[in-house]
Formats: C-alpha cells, sequence, structure tokens
C-alpha cells in the first residue's frame, strides 16, 4: 500500500520504525510486568527528534505535524501500546499550548516539550467526572496575581512522571460548562502533589496517577487563552489528539496482525501451516482489511486536521472508534490464532488484548464518540 | 578535532553468497548496510566532537550507491561526506584500496585522527586501517575499545587484548580500529534525517586524486583470490579403545598410513 506520505512523513515511519524494532521490542514484557516508566525509550524518543513532530518550528519543534505524529504514534505501538502512550500522552498535554498559549507562554514551555527534556499530561478526568467532564469539582479561585487551586484529578496519564500539565479547573461554577478555564501547572508547585500510581490491565508501562490540588498558587500568567473558555480548549485539544490515540489502537492492531500472521505461518498442525486453512486465512483477510480501513479513516482525518479544515470533530470522533474497536477485535482474533499459546504470559499477542482496550476507554469512551457523530451527522443532514 | 571516518557499504547479512566464476561476492538482491564495526567509529567520532568540538569527515571507496551509506552517517551526526568513486578504483584488494583511501584522506587537509572499524563484515581482513595508516606514515592503534583521554597532540586509549587491554599513548595524527566495546551507537535523528536528505556529498575521482595508476584498482591489487570455498565439515575423530600396548601400536600404524 503506497500512502502518498511526504519524504518527511516516510523518514518519520522509517525513524519511529526503527526505534520500535531495536529500542521498544526488547524491553516490551519487562515494562509490562515492572510497571515501571519507560525513561530509557523516552530518552531515545526525544533523541530522535519526534516529540517536537507537530510544534512549530520557531518553538525548538520540527514543524512536520499531525499525520506525522500519528505515523510515530502507529509505528511505535506495534512494538509496545503502553510505552507509546507515554509518547502520546506529552502530545495531549502539550497541544493545549500549541493551540491556545500565547507566545510568551509558547516560548517557555514548548521548546522542552519539543526536546522531550520534559514530558506533558493533560487533566480534565475527575472521580465524578469522567464521560460528562462538565460535573469537574476542581476549582481555580483568584487571588491578586495568582490562581489558586483546589481539587483532585485522576486517571492521568503521565501524572507524576510529567512536569508540564495542563488542567481543568472550575473559576465560575454558576456559569457550568462556560466556567472552565485551562492553566499550566509545573510539577514542583507548593501544594501540587501525587496519589497513588495505578496498577491497570494493559497499557503497564505507562504511568497514571492522581493529581491533588491544595491550595496550589499558580501566576495568573499560566492561564491558558482566557477564562471561561476551558471547555473549547478541551474540546480542540480532543479534536487534535484523537487522531493520535487511534493511531495508538491502529498501531497495536497492526503489531497483533503481524504476530499471528508469523505465528500462523510458523504453526503446525494435521502437518500443515496453519495459515494454508482457509479458516486462519479468511480471519486474516477480515483482520487485514480492517486495518486498512482505519488507517485510511485516520489518515484523511489528520490530513484534515492539518488543512486546517474545519468540522473535524466528526471524523475525529469516528477514527478514534472505529480505530479502537478494530484493534479490540483483531488483537482478539489474533490471540484466537494462537490457541492456547497465546493465552500464556510466555507469548507476546495477550499483551496486546491488554493493550487495545484502554482506546475504547480513554480520550472519550466509544459511546461518547458515537454521541459526537450521530450529533454532528444529525446536524449537517438537516443543514443540507 | 579534525576527526575522519573510514567506511565501508557491506550486504546486509552474514550469509554471503559467492559467484564460483569470479571468486567475488554476490551483491544483487542483498540490501546494503553500513558495516556494523563502522557505526562504532562513526558514534566514537560524534562523542568526541561533542566533546572536544570540531568536524566529522565520513569517507568511503565505492560505487556511486555507496551515497547511501555516507548520507546515514551525516544522519547520524557527521558534517561532510566524501566518495572516491571512479571506474579505475573497481577491483581493489586491500592493498589498493588503503593506498586510494589515503590519497583521498591527504586530499582533505589536516587532521587529529582517523576511526575505522576494526574490520569489514564481508571481507573480514582488518587490513584496511592499518594500511591507511601505513600509507600515510602516522601511527597506528587497532582493537582500541575506550579513548581514554586527548590532549595535547596526544590520545591515550584502551586496545582490546585477547586476556585483559593494553594502555597506549600515541601522538596525533593517528589512526585508530575500533571495536564494539568502545559506545553503542545512537539512532538518527529526524533533524540529522532531513539534513541527510539535501546534504552535498563531494565526489572524488582518478582525476582529482592523480594517484599512481599502476598501485589502484585490479592492476594495483597484489592479491590473487585463486578460490573461495567453504570449508568441507570435519568428520568426527575415531576412538580407540583397548589395552595401551595393543592402542599404541594401532595408532603407529594409523599415523603412518596417514603420512604415507
Amino acid at each position: 500500500m503506497d500512502y502518498l506520505l511526504t519524504d518527511e512523513q516516510k523518514m518519520v515511519k522509517e525513524l519511529a520504525r526503527k526505534i520500535a524494532d531495536e529500542k521498544i521490542r526488547p524491553v516490551a514484557a519487562k515494562h509490562d510486568q515492572s510497571e515501571e516508566y519507560p525513561w530509557d525509550v523516552i530518552k531515545v524518543i526525544a533523541d530522535a527528534g519526534l516529540f517536537g513532530l507537530f510544534i512549530p518550528e520557531e518553538y525548538g519543534g520540527m514543524g512536520v505535524n499531525v499525520l506525522g505524529l500519528c505515523i510515530a504514534t502507529e509505528e511505535l505501538s506495534k512494538a509496545c501500546g503502553g510505552i507509546a502512550v507515554c509518547y502520546a500522552a506529552s502530545a495531549l498535554g502539550t497541544f493545549p499550548i500549541v493551540l491556545f498559549g500565547n507566545d510568551e507562554q509558547k516560548k517557555k514551555y514548548l521548546p522542552d516539550l519539543a526536546s522531550g527534556k520534559k514530558v506533558a499530561a493533560f487533566a480534565v478526568t475527575e472521580p465524578e467526572a469522567g464521560s460528562d467532564a462538565s460535573a469537574i469539582k476542581t476549582t481555580a479561585r483568584k487571588e491578586g496575581d495568582y490562581y489558586v487551586l483546589n481539587g483532585l484529578k485522576h486517571f492521568i496519564t503521565n501524572g507524576g512522571d510529567a512536569e508540564t500539565y495542563v488542567v481543568i479547573a472550575m473559576t465560575d461554577k454558576k456559569k457550568g460548562a462556560r466556567g472552565a478555564s485551562a492553566f499550566i501547572v509545573e510539577k514542583g508547585t507548593p501544594g501540587f502533589t501525587f496519589g497513588k500510581k495505578e496498577e491497570k490491565f494493559g497499557i503497564r508501562a505507562s504511568s497514571t496517577r492522581e493529581l491533588i490540588f491544595t491550595d496550589c498558587k499558580i501566576p495568573k500568567e499560566n492561564l491558558l487563552y482566557k477564562e471561561g473558555t476551558g471547555f473549547i480548549v478541551t474540546m480542540k485539544t480532543f479534536d487534535m489528539s484523537r487522531p493520535g490515540v487511534a493511531a495508538q489502537a491502529l498501531g497495536i492492531a497492526q503489531g497483533a496482525l503481524d504476530l499471528c500472521v508469523r505465528y500462523a505461518k510458523e504453526r503446525h498442525q494435521f502437518n500443515k501451516s496453519i495459515s494454508s486453512f482457509q479458516g486462519i486465512q479468511w480471519m486474516i483477510a477480515d483482520m487485514a482489511t480492517e486495518v486498512e480501513a482505519a488507517r485510511g479513516l485516520i489518515y484523511s482525518t489528520a490530513r484534515m486536521v492539518d488543512a486546517g479544515c474545519k468540522g473535524v470533530s466528526k471524523p475525529s470522533a469516528m477514527a478514534k472508534m472505529y480505530a479502537s474497536d478494530v484493534a479490540m477485535k483483531v488483537s482478539i482474533d489474533a490471540l484466537q490464532i494462537y490457541g492456547g499459546y497465546g493465552y500464556m504470559r510466555d507469548y507476546p499477542i495477550e499483551k496486546y488484548v491488554r493493550d487495545a482496550k484502554i482506546t475504547q476507554i480513554y480520550e472519550g469512551t466509544n459511546q461518547i464518540q458515537r454521541n459526537i457523530i450521530a450529533l454532528e451527522t444529525i446536524k449537517e443532514t438537516l443543514k443540507s | 578535532m579534525n576527526i575522519i571516518v573510514c567506511i565501508k557499504q557491506v550486504p546486509e547479512t552474514t550469509e554471503v553468497r559467492i559467484n564460483p566464476e569470479t571468486n567475488t561476492l554476490i551483491r544483487e538482491g542483498v540490501k546494503s548496510i553500513i558495516n556494523p564495526f563502522d557505526m562504532y567509529a562513526i558514534e566514537e567520532a560524534i562523542r568526541l566532537k561533542e566533546k572536544h568540538g570540531g568536524k566529522v569527515t565520513v569517507i568511503t571507496m565505492g560505487p556511486p550507491q555507496a551515497d547511501i551509506a555516507l548520507r546515514e552517517a551525516i544522519s547520524l551526526g557527521a558534517d561532510e561526506a566524501v566518495l572516491l568513486c571512479d571506474r579505475a578504483f573497481a577491483g581493489s584488494d586491500t592493498w589498493a584500496t588503503s593506498y586510494t583511501l589515503s590519497g583521498g584522506i591527504k586530499k582533505l587537509g589536516e587532521f587529529d585522527v582517523i576511526l575505522c572499524g576494526k574490520q569489514a563484515s564481508d571481507g573480514d581482513t582488518a587490513q584496511v586501517g592499518p594500511g591507511i595508516a601505513t600509507h600515510l606514515d602516522i601511527p597506528q592503534v587497532t582493537y582500541v575499545k575506550k579513548i581514554e583521554e586527548v590532549k595535547d597532540n596526544i590520545m591515550k586509549v584502551e586496545r582490546m587484548m585477547e586476556e585483559g587491554f593494553e594502555i597506549i599513548e600515541t601522538p596525533t595524527p593517528c589512526l585508530l580500529t575500533v571495536v564494539k566495546e568502545i559506545n553503542e551507537p545512537r539512532l538518527p535523528s529526524l533533524r540529522g534525517m532531513m539534513k541527510s536528505k539535501s546534504a552535498s556529498i563531494k565526489i572524488l575521482t582518478q582525476k582529482e586524486l592523480n594517484l599512481d595508476e599502476q598501485s589502484i584498482g585490479l592492476c594495483g591489487s597484489p592479491t590473487q583470490v585463486v578460490k573461495i570455498f567453504t570449508p568441507a565439515q570435519r568428520k568426527g575423530g575415531e576412538i580407540l579403545q583397548g589395552e595401551v600396548p595393543e592402542v599404541s601400536k594401532k595408532l603407529v600404524e594409523l599415523i603412518k598410513n596417514e603420512v604415507t
């Protein structure tokens, strides 16, 4: 398949694949078992310059684009969905600053995030506010030249390991969704601590922690954009980042497919390679087609985002929902082809099932994605 | 520091096939890579530059497609690349190759150190590095596993031996061949890859180098490859059993038969 990539995008693909094969694949099982944050690999990705892909060159980035980010995430995820999400989640935490930061904020934060010297995280979710993001309770009270943050964020990817956080908090509770604002908070700020590290089913190389704010004073310059735009920041960020989550799912699906095809070729039963059986071949055909369909959707969405097209919410949601459903189905079928061996932790395939599951849940559950897709579709149809 | 790295493009496989008629490697259909040992030389050169400043120039002798190997070296951090490319260089053995490379290096001007991999993964001779040093009449240290110190035109290095290592001080300019224990080569960076794509590769031909015609290419190569073959597998030995006097007699007989 030729995906009509530019030379730059082809280089990103080649480089990310090299990192995945040489630096990630050999350590994926180790990090999955130990749940240890993969700093060594993060450094390799940083030295390669992949953290700055979508960050403008004037702020130390490569100025490639969102499709470049998707390609890198896809390649890294083929080897390990957990390590890849440490990378992708930093992009998620960086997008709000790229999209809504003023020049000073960009100058202050983007160069270190582009070089990978620092890792970022995005904090919206709270114990009582998951799919219903408008239910967040964390508050930011203005006091002179400061905002004082109080509250709890949880399930925050890269939480504790990231240095730079974008946090959504209520500046005016009475206004509901229009009373939320986005803030940049640095690790080490007094009153900003971390809760326990979650033990997870999959993506275990990545860290997930609670963020606790107790009278945490941050300078008023750290407000992103304007007061009351927290949800706009969140939604626009997700429009940009969802193709990336989709790409993570795509990488997991492709990685699982690659593994099971090789296994099917090697595994002999009834004196034949099981890849010669039609039952297996039809499974492989379906898996390959679905993976390709997901890729097509993701790449075209990323291209729309990069071209600055309006109305990317729907394709972004479609790409995220479809690719993650494909990742779940393909990884389960790949395990089926491995048979009993696939169920054993000595074999790499069960990890793909565990890593795939989260992609249906985070950055908006697939049910929320369907809400977005349905509402947009109804709106568009009635307009036309 | 002015650092020169000599590299070679080799087929990416340890199971090279040989054309039985010409006794040369069959390169068709095999992907070419930078000789793995040369990757350590490139990495060490970049580390020297990062520590002491200066410039890294990679040089190779080969066909036009060796350009790919040079660009890869640039993507890793080399500053300049030179390709010695001429039909007149074709068929060179290690002697002619090292003579030609030394001619190319002379053309580049002053340098502090030349780094080479200890040997190439295809020919496995380990002769070209020492040959270059000989042609340039500079000191050489082979099998270097660590560069300890660079100071006042002196390099202090550790040279790997079968058991233990030697510490050697050598004046610069000098030539070092390095072993894989010296470092862990980095991956390229995206910025490096972009730079390498547009980098200009300096090509030097026999016209520019003006080397002795009798010392280059096939006619400058004293090595004659008579035959290349895979050694026949050794058969298992024979064990003689029984009383010592009896067995000794048998053994003497066997040896006699073997000799005659």
